[in-house]
């Protein structure tokens, strides 16, 4: 630069003031609103950190030493560790593969506008609908309700969901669910409870003792009369027979018969009793209806809000990474193309490695993204997850303002998160200065 | 806490419009000997209140002014009092009276120096007509300042009188009456109970019922102050009792997991929705207002309440919370202020808003008779009944990082025990370490 040319400096001394000066004056206000607006709440942040809650003890580095014992901000960092590792390659990923299609489908415009579209949503109102996307009740969020639909497509429906046999009259429920007897007499019963009386089958008839015989019979009965009363385990007014139930006959491990009980509950089986020989209602037709899957449930709720996240963000890697495309030389391609090569081939080893410039400043672009994660996991992760689903921006924040208050632990977790993100931000300069060179 | 105050406002809401009956003429009854003695003087009040709730605190305001003459001008302070009335102070204007809900918030300003004690005549009315329980907890440092006006009760369990007619029950008076209550109504094919685990509060407000009855007012006393850890013997049983429940599939509408999948409104919609789900569900008087405006029940028909019961041979629990009127320190009409408080704590006031309804009154001298209907006057009468043993809500009194904050503290500690009520001692444990550390700083 000339400014800094000692010989011109020698030469006119008066210039370079006046230029000094008014380049500063230039300056001025950029560097007025950079250090009013970055580097001021930097030093004050960092400044605060070495202090307590209420901001009048200083505590030295109290604060930092709190946050790697809280469990809370380890579970944080972990996830920001997760999120880091899985967000951006699979947003550069799936941009990719979207960039790649679209340059070979009809209509590549209107499947760009789909698919940026998320983007033009606040992230408040993409995470309200996720949250209900991913709502466990299948009448509500619409991935459960599809699960339950595949799920009772291949499955059956229990005839008698959540039923179970009434407790203290010898029937025993084993662990796979299915409900055992002994077949040691003439007639057994075999009272069930948690059945509401008014979601029998309608052909259900009142129960009664199955006729006298020579093998093993009984009934299989709602030992439960509405408005109470009864005596429990026994038969009598009002108690309904629970037609439709599959009984089995076992000796040891093998399954001797198998038989269906009618409209009043009553069964019969051939075989004589004996002190061998079990009756088992299998536990299929009292299962819990399936209720899908528990995606906010603390396994889940990570991987469930990284898929939102790239619901919204993968329109944008494909937006840039398809303007990369369209720059790129054609010739190569051809020349693979004439020499044989496949389209993955060309995918693999001529469209990616092209790209690559491309892709590292959506995935650099997306690793700073992801680090400071917020509202996302604010807005989906339900109450009871929030801390398995915690981030360190969100912990940040809830420390700091979110009932805590303590602004000295949340300064220091914000210098943490910081020096996170420098050298993630020193990559990215030094590669723009290496594609300006 | 926004929930908690948005619900008793939509309880108002409700059961005025439920019972909007005669409530035109109530405050316009004043006496014809009303000596308009401070005429000319213009009081302001503020509070969260907004709504239906302002619209019936205003009638208790007109009631004021017709009595003495003075204008009161009220304000709505929205969820932010505590900024509101500070930065109100410091701007050198601060209002006459504020309406405080929480006893702490009445420390926290006592200790900034911004109340003024209320006058001999308010704590003489007070301790006439309330429990002594009301004035300490207006009380910092042996200074009476706050006047508590209104109440609520926490300790009401909400039931479907159709499930309990199918069952063949009734209200259960005991805790282990409740749990065998519970297990018949799960025997005809209806979970006893909806629980909204999903927001932690509900399910401090199950502890806390617990505690009081099983361990005692006084000891509750210290817990809130946690003067004993959460690893005491007496929360350990607390706990092992509430597991009996959480931790019984048939008790709870899908588990301990499926409590923790349900806010709060869809556990009041479990009970009293179209296809009943669970056949009770356990939280505060402002259930009502959910019951009627959300879900268009008739309350006392649709829906009953039986109070908390007692828990192995305790005294049946009456926890709640309540709004307190205090008078700020330089306020421009300190006498009429003071007046105005002494007016809240008569009878005459209290019985304006009750006849307009969503309101309880912890003050003995108001006639039962006022309440618009039986399920308030059930409340009513449960506060005024419990006398000194009533507690306000223990995790209101706590450390917002321990008892008000979702996914931490209390709330995420007893969500975890929930998920799994066979470690008593383990969630005890979180507990204490939470609460250490949120009571330290």
């Amino acid at each position: 630069m000339s400014l800094r040319s000692p010989r011109r400096g020698q030469a006119s001394g008066g210039a370079l003031r006046r230029h000094r000066g008014l380049a500063l004056l230039l300056v001025l206000p950029a560097l007025l609103l950079l250090g009013a607006l970055v580097v001021y709440p930097i030093g004050y942040s960092v400044a605060r950190s070495l202090f307590d809650a209420s901001g009048h003890r200083f505590v030295g580095l109290d604060n930092y030493g709190a946050a790697f014992t809280d469990h809370a901000t380890l579970t944080a960092a972990r996830n920001n560790a997760i999120w880091v590792a899985v967000a951006p390659a699979l947003v550069t990923a799936v941009g990719l593969v979207f960039a790649v299609l679209t340059e070979k489908v009809r209509w590549a415009t209107a499947f760009k506008l789909l698919v940026f579209m998320p983007m033009a949503i606040s992230f408040l109102a993409a995470g309200i609908i996720f949250r209900t996307v991913y709502d466990a009740d299948p009448h509500r969020g619409v991935l459960n309700a599809a699960a339950v639909a595949v799920h009772d497509t291949f499955d059956d429906q229990p005839s008698y969901p959540g039923a179970r046999p009434r407790p203290g009259v010898g029937l025993d429920r084993v662990g796979s669910g299915d409900v055992t007897a002994p077949a040691a007499t003439h007639v057994v019963l075999l009272p069930l409870v948690g059945v509401q009386p008014d979601t029998l089958p309608a052909g259900a008839r009142t129960a009664r003792r199955p006729d006298a015989g020579d093998g093993v019979s009984g009934t299989v009965f709602l030992d439960f009369v509405p408005g109470g009363g009864g005596h429990p385990g026994q038969l009598g007014p009002g108690k309904q027979g629970l037609p439709g139930i599959e009984v089995q006959l076992r000796d040891g491990g093998r399954t001797i018969a198998t038989t269906t009980t009618a409209d009043d509950g009553t069964f019969r089986f051939a075989a004589a009793p004996s002190a061998t020989t079990t009756l088992v209602l299998p536990a299929a037709d009292f299962a819990a209806p399936y209720r899908g899957v528990d995606w906010l449930g603390p396994a889940l709720v990570t991987p469930a809000i990284i898929g939102a996240y790239i619901w919204i963000w993968a329109g944008f890697a494909m937006v840039i990474i398809a303007g990369g495309l369209a720059n790129l030389p054609r010739e190569t391609i051809e020349a693979a193309r004439i020499d044989g090569a496949g389209e993955w081939q060309i995918f693999r080893r001529i469209t990616v490695p092209q790209l690559a410039p491309v892709l590292g400043v959506v995935f650099i672009t997306m690793v700073i993204n992801v680090m400071k994660i917020f509202d996302l996991v604010y807005i989906i992760a339900p109450g009871p997850v929030q801390q398995d689903a915690g981030v360190l921006a969100l912990r940040l924040y809830l420390v700091s303002f979110g009932g805590g208050n303590d602004q000295g632990l949340g300064s220091a977790l914000s210098v943490l998160l910081l020096l996170l993100v420098v050298p993630v931000m020193l990559l990215n300069v030094r590669r723009f200065r290496g594609s300006r060179a | 806490m926004r929930l908690r105050r948005t619900l008793p406002a939509l309880a108002a809401a409700v059961v005025l419009g439920t019972t909007a009956t005669a409530c035109a003429s109530s405050g316009s009854s004043a006496d014809a000997s009303a000596t308009q003695e401070l005429k000319g003087q213009n009081l302001t009040v503020a509070a969260v209140w907004s709504g239906t709730e302002q619209e019936n605190f205003k009638k208790v305001l007109e009631a004021f002014t017709e009595k003495t003459g003075a204008t009161v001008s009220y304000t709505s302070t929205g969820d932010n009092l505590s900024t509101v009335v500070g930065s109100k102070i410091e701007g050198g204007d601060p209002m006459d009276v504020v309406m405080v809900a929480q006893p702490g918030v009445i420390k926290q300003f006592a200790d900034k120096g911004w109340l003024a004690p209320l006058s001999p005549a308010v704590t003489d009315a007070a301790k006439k007509n309330y429990a002594g329980v009301w004035s300490s907890l207006g009380t910092v440092g042996g200074t009476q300042y706050g006047l508590y006006f209104k109440a609520a009760d926490k300790s009401t369990v909400w039931y479907n009188p159709t499930a309990f007619q199918n069952a063949g029950v009734q209200p259960p008076t005991t805790f282990d009456d409740l749990l065998r209550t519970g297990r018949t109504l799960s025997d005809s094919g209806t979970p006893a109970f909806a629980v909204g685990g999903q927001a932690g509060w509900t399910l401090t407000d199950w502890f806390e019922n617990v505690y009081l009855s099983q361990a005692g007012p006084e000891l509750y006393d210290k817990l809130t102050r946690h003067e004993i850890p959460w690893t005491d013997p007496s929360v350990i049983k607390a706990l092992t009792t509430l597991g009996k429940v959480f931790g019984d599939q048939q008790l709870v509408a899908g588990g301990g997991q499926g409590a923790l999948q349900t806010d709060f409104p869809t556990s009041v919609q479990q009970v009293f929705g179209a296809q009943p789900k669970a056949a009770m569900t356990y939280e505060g008087d402002f259930v009502g207002g959910v019951i009627a405006a959300e879900l268009k029940k008739q309350i006392g028909t649709d829906a009953k309440v039986f109070p908390f019961p007692a828990v192995d041979g305790g005294k049946a629990p009456v926890m709640g919370a309540g709004d307190a009127a205090v008078v700020l320190k330089g306020a421009k009409h300190a006498e009429a202020a003071q007046k105005f408080v002494e007016f809240l704590a008569g009878p005459e006031a209290a019985a304006v808003w009750a006849k307009a309804g969503g309101f309880i009154s912890p003050n003995r001298a108001v006639d039962l008779s006022v309440y618009p209907d039986d399920t308030t006057r059930q409340f009513a009468k449960s506060v005024i009944d419990a006398g000194d043993t009533f507690r306000f809500d223990m995790s209101d009194q706590a450390p917002a990082a321990f008892g008000g904050t979702a996914g931490q503290g209390e709330w995420k500690d007893l969500q975890d025990f929930i998920a799994d009520p066979s470690d008593v001692r383990g969630a005890a444990a979180k507990l204490e370490a939470d609460a250490a550390k949120a009571y330290k700083g």
